[in-house]
């Protein structure tokens, strides 16, 4: 990442802190008083060993005034650090919420060129894993960095105070034990590859054996393949146990660096004490105690500010990934003048269309369609022709990058998408369901429609008897992926969605590809039923499907090549006629 | 997690060894405070002089040394051990997934299995390590120091104990408060999640149908939920620091006093207060992780669950006697056979017919009508739930899965390959086939050309999946893969779908000529493709519509008119 782009995030990650900038300002002043007590109470406690020298020789008023200091100071050093602890949690966790709201309402206006673009996997882990990643960075930026960097100069000038040539004793050898930690940790580095690529392998080959168990079953394959897991098993085992053993070794090296500091300490304490003439500054047991307890102190915020450090780092690199979604650059806004279309007749005509996904690749050009109200439109032609690109632009998914379509006469860049979209009803080859019950996904388009109204589109889609036999009829509740129904079923039920909002016209898109012929045929009857007086778009594999069409577009390469009703496109002879007898060839 | 403790049965002297050492290091550390009081005790106030406390410094460093080393022979058994654990359990569980029958495949679901392989043996992994290296550490230290409280004094041994108490309380209590507090942030995680998934995967249809302001709304809803259920959360759990630091200061108070009332009688000495001070200050550190090792250990007794539910699964294949002599009156035999999923309606009802070596059985209905759980009855994928499928006249749930299995050559309705070379692929219908035998097979499978079109011939290279062949050369080659086999049993399961009627017809004549008679059951959608067979079993919402040749059918089948009607026109047939 460039530094500049660094820079910019952190100047975005500040303007989300912005509305809870008062909060930041209060926790830092808490974490102050926090680290204040946490320094203080040592020095109380070493005074309070200081009243306590020998027997007959305990000062016991000079401690209930120390107690009742100490008393205070620890309340008060409690009360701050919780009332910090739940103001950071409540930073983080609204920015976190304030970043995937943005976020997901960011998608929604997205075009669809960037969701087609990149995987489903890729923008939801950014919304999720990065978002948590950088609250966990946020968090322990907040709590540990501001809290260890002040305990470390505190616990510092505090040594110095009670006993320079310690303090410096203590300055000079503990880093060591960051470079201990340093050291082991790029030294396992390689081995944790190493490790995770073993498991990467293994994993491989379990998702390809496990996802066709059914095929190892049925070949008898089970030995082999275990003998090959058996391979990679023991290679990831030993891989596993080198790494796991060297990265534990940085826990026990650094604490014995820290009895190293202790031993060291202990001893310049007590010579101080020994010999009290040959030093300048006064020191007592009570003192040394205090050092003996910071010393053990002192380390930890250095370990814990090398874990802040990655972690920030970490947690700059996932924001600079949620912004780079939130900054994509959202689709053309409607205009300001566009209008609603209302009152559709269903002309529908491409003038000069041109378009492509990819500036490198053409696709369509300067295409010219005109379908008249109340057509039956089929687009046919082999893979990768542009079929689904027309029905992309047809429903303003995309724009053509020249040229304009139109409806009724008005260029639907004049109108509102939305009311682009709400005249259009649209069956996917790709069908998708909400989670939700069965009725929620068939009112998707028609919120208020009654349960006659919803069970007569269904039994006009075909779709009433599976419903009926699910468990709970039309209140099942299916998963996110349409749970236990066939591809079949799911496309019964976008159909039913389109029976029950009956817009003006209709994009079908294979609509029945994976519905047998024979319901097919009886859906056809339905569609045909429901085509009659609309401008539909129909898109099929199946030639059989299309062939009552009023205009069938014959398209090759993002052109149309041939134009017809199926007889006239027949007796021309020519690419439909040499497509149509090779699907029904004998 | 006690089942799989077995796993640790080849690293028991490891198991053992690595607390043992773990403890030898802390009661090292449990020194360290005696050390340091008899420097203050002897060495300053007693006047052993310096050279008195140069030397007990060496002990501390020594004591630091030795306990390094023993920390560091633990941490070594301990990762031997877990990652031995994790060896062994891996490598059982696979063995017990491939043994699952398909109803259980089909229960678990694919995606559920390699999540118990992957990752929820790695949090078990990460479990047993973890205890093998702090289960004992931290108690002990614990308790070693109450302990050595009340060795130097039975009062400040009381403090230590009720300190301990109340500590564990705080500490434990907060813990099990949080744990569901952060169970319901999890599942709000997921719900958030699952909106964001589901927006971009249907974001066809919501736009098309204008749910955009629905989504965000519903959307931020969850988010809502989410934060609020963190917050909660977090409120309570962030009382776990200043908590305890409030109780062991206070510990530390009562100590210092009753220590200061013993010195005043003698009782005591001032490094010894001291030492009870320190020994304070290390109970807290090891309770926090004692605590975290909880949460950790409860995570991999959780996962532990997960796998021993594969593990518990009952073992489904049939070991069986074999295949008879002479066999049955018929080779296949379907005798009123229902077949039901776990807890569905009959997908089959009341099936009969039979089949003869050398036949073609063309198998045809709707979507869902039980075609593919009809052929699968006969490798015994799945059992009948009543009737009775025989092969050469006994009873398939008698034959034994291995030696059934091995007589079928079955080509499944979604062709995939596995990464390799062709001819890897290629045996796996069998191992010892020759190089001639896997080309005859190709060739019959019109697959030839697809193997002369790739670079390297039967070695070039194969995509996980078969990805880097089309849908057509994959289906080409997996009828190949079945035929290396020379089975007696061949089943194409909807398996020429992507064929052009051509290459259909030509892999259709070629399986005529197979000299080793072989029954064939084609399922398909396409009355085309199953037109010459000897027998058609018309299926319609798992009942036998009727069984015939296609002539006979046509007259007497209504059904089968609609279906082949609905692909021909009426005057072409």
């Amino acid at each position: 990442m460039a530094v500049s782009s660094k820079k910019n995030v952190y100047r975005r990650v500040l303007k989300q802190l912005r509305p809870y900038m008062p909060l930041v300002i209060l926790s830092l002043a808490l974490a102050l008083v926090t680290v204040a007590g946490n320094l203080w109470v040592p020095i109380i406690f070493g005074e309070i060993i200081d009243l306590i020298i020998s027997p007959g020789n305990v000062d016991f008023d000079g401690m209930t005034a120390k107690f009742i200091l100490l008393g205070g100071v620890i309340a008060a050093t409690c009360a701050a650090q919780w009332v910090m602890n739940i103001i950071n949690n409540n930073i983080t966790y609204s920015v976190v919420r304030d970043i995937r709201s943005q976020a997901f309402a960011h998608l929604q206006v997205l075009p669809l060129n960037y969701i087609d673009g990149h995987s489903y996997g890729d923008i939801v882990s950014r919304n999720i894993a990065d978002v948590d990643q950088f609250a966990d960075g946020l968090l322990m930026g907040f709590t540990q960095l501001f809290t260890g960097v002040l305990t470390i100069i505190g616990t510092l000038v505090l040594m110095l105070a009670l006993n320079w040539i310690i303090a410096l004793i203590v300055f000079f050898i503990t880093p060591l034990s960051l470079f201990v930690a340093k050291f082991i940790a790029t030294r396992t580095y390689s081995m944790f590859i190493e490790t995770s690529r073993l498991r990467g392998e293994q994993t491989a080959f379990v998702e390809e054996m496990i996802d066709n168990l059914k095929v190892v079953q049925a070949f008898g394959r089970e030995q082999p393949n275990a003998v090959t897991f058996d391979g990679i098993n023991d290679k990831l085992s030993a891989a596993s146990l080198k790494s796991t053993f060297y990265s534990s070794l940085t826990n026990p090296c650094t604490r014995f660096v820290n009895s190293v500091v202790y031993a060291a300490v202990a001893l310049s304490g007590a010579l101080s004490l020994i010999f009290p003439m040959s030093l300048p500054i006064a020191f007592t047991a009570g003192k040394l105690t205090t050092l003996l307890s910071y010393s053990n102190q002192y380390t930890k915020p250095f370990n814990e500010i090398s874990g802040v450090v990655t972690e920030l780092q970490n947690a700059v690199a996932c924001a600079a990934r949620i912004y780079e979604l939130i900054d994509e650059p959202a689709q053309i806004p409607d205009d300001p003048d566009a209008e609603e279309l209302t009152d559709v007749r269903g002309d529908v005509a491409f003038e000069d269309v041109t378009f492509s996904y990819d500036p490198d690749k053409k696709l369509i050009e300067h295409l010219n369609i005109s379908a008249l109200a109340g057509q039956r439109v089929a687009i046919v032609g082999p893979t990768g022709c542009g079929k689904t690109t027309l029905i992309n632009l047809l429903m303003r998914f995309y724009d053509p990058l020249e040229g304009s379509i139109s409806v009724d006469g008005r260029s639907t860049k004049r109108v509102t998408r939305r009311s682009l979209r709400r005249n259009y009803g649209m069956v996917l080859q790709d069908t998708w369901l909400r989670s939700g019950t069965i009725r929620d996904n068939i009112v998707i388009g028609a919120p208020e429609a009654t349960d006659e109204q919803v069970v007569a589109a269904a039994k006009a889609a075909h779709a009433h008897n599976f419903i009926m036999q699910l468990d709970k009829g039309y209140d099942t509740v299916i998963g996110e992926d349409g749970g236990n129904l066939s591809q079949g079923q799911k496309q019964l039920l976008c159909i039913t969605r389109i029976m029950l909002c009956l817009p003006p016209m209709l994009i079908l898109d294979e609509a029945t590809s994976s519905i047998d012929t024979r319901t097919e045929m009886r859906i056809q009857r339905a569609f045909a039923r429901l085509m009659e007086g609309r401008t539909s778009f129909i898109v099929a594999h199946r030639l059989s499907t299309i062939k009552e069409a009023d205009v069938i577009l014959v398209m090759k390469d993002g052109n149309i090549i041939e134009q017809g009703t199926h007889d006239e496109l027949i007796a021309r002879g020519g690419f439909y006629n040499k497509l149509y007898n090779s699907q029904f060839a004998k | 997690m006690g089942k799989l403790l077995k796993y640790l049965r080849h690293y028991k002297l490891e198991s053992i060894l690595a607390p043992f050492f773990k403890l030898l290091e802390a009661s090292f550390e449990l020194i360290v405070p005696l050390i340091v009081a008899a420097i203050i005790d002897n060495g300053v106030e007693g006047g052993r002089g310096a050279g008195y406390v140069v030397g007990m410094c060496f002990v501390l460093v020594a004591l630091g040394l030795v306990g390094l080393v023993s920390a560091v022979t633990a941490q070594y058994f301990a990762a031997k051990s877990a990652t031995g654990f994790a060896r062994e359990l891996r490598g059982d569980l696979f063995r017990k997934m491939q043994s699952l029958s398909y109803s259980q495949i089909d229960g678990v679901g694919t995606s559920r299995m390699i999540t118990r392989m992957t990752s929820d043996v790695n949090q078990i992994q990460s479990g047993v390590n973890l205890v093998l290296r702090l289960f004992m550490r931290s108690p002990f230290i614990v308790f070693g120091a109450m302990i050595m409280a009340y060795v130097i004094s039975v009062a400040a041994g009381n403090v230590f104990a009720v300190t301990i108490a109340v500590l564990c309380v705080v500490v434990f209590g907060i813990m099990i408060a949080t744990i569901p507090l952060y169970r319901k942030s999890q599942s709000n995680l997921d719900s958030v999640t699952a909106a964001t998934r589901q927006t971009l995967v249907g974001v066809r249809v919501l736009r098309a149908f204008c749910k955009e302001d629905e989504e965000v709304a519903s959307y931020n809803r969850r988010n809502t939920a989410l934060y609020s259920s963190q917050k909660f959360a977090g409120l309570i759990s962030a009382l776990m620091n200043p908590l305890t630091y409030a109780i062991i200061n206070a510990g530390i108070i009562a100590l210092i006093y009753a220590g200061a009332l013993n010195v005043q009688s003698g009782a005591l000495t001032q490094g010894e207060v001291i030492a009870l001070y320190n020994y304070m200050t290390q109970i807290l550190v090891e309770l926090i992780k004692l605590a975290n090792l909880i949460i950790t250990v409860t995570k991999s007794f959780a996962c532990a669950g997960r796998v021993n539910e594969i593990f518990d699964l009952p073992d489904m294949l049939s070991g069986g006697k074999g295949l008879p002599e002479g066999g049955g009156a018929h080779f296949i035999e379907f005798k009123n056979v229902c077949a039901r999923y776990s807890g569905g309606a009959n997908a089959l009802t009341d099936v009969s017919f039979t089949a003869e070596r050398g036949q073609t059985i063309g198998v045809i209905g709707g979507t869902g009508s039980g075609k593919t759980t009809l052929v699968n009855l006969i490798p015994h994928f799945y059992a009948a739930s009543e009737g009775e499928v025989s092969v050469c006249g006994a009873n398939v749930n008698d034959i034994g899965d291995e030696a059934l299995r091995s007589m079928c050559g079955i080509v499944p309705q979604r062709a995939v390959l596995f990464s390799g070379s062709i001819r890897q692929n290629m045996k796996w219908g069998n191992e010892n086939a020759t190089d001639e035998q896997i080309t005859a097979a190709l060739k019959l499978a019109c697959a030839d050309d697809v193997v002369a079109s790739k670079e390297g011939g039967l070695d070039a290279h194969v995509e996980q999946g078969g990805k880097n062949f089309s849908g057509g050369q994959r289906q080409r080659l997996t009828i190949a893969r079945a035929l290396v086999r020379r089975p007696q049993i061949l089943i194409l399961d909807d398996s020429a779908s992507a064929l052009d009627y051509a290459t259909d017809a030509r892999l259709r004549a070629n399986l005529r000529t197979l000299d080793y008679d072989p029954v064939v059951f084609i399922v398909s959608q396409r009355t085309s493709s199953i037109k010459g067979a000897d027998k058609i079993i018309v299926l319609d919402d798992g009942r036998v519509a009727g069984i015939g040749t296609h002539d006979e059918l046509l007259k007497s089948c209504p059904l089968y008119g609609e279906i082949h009607y609905s692909q021909y026109e009426k005057e072409g047939a």
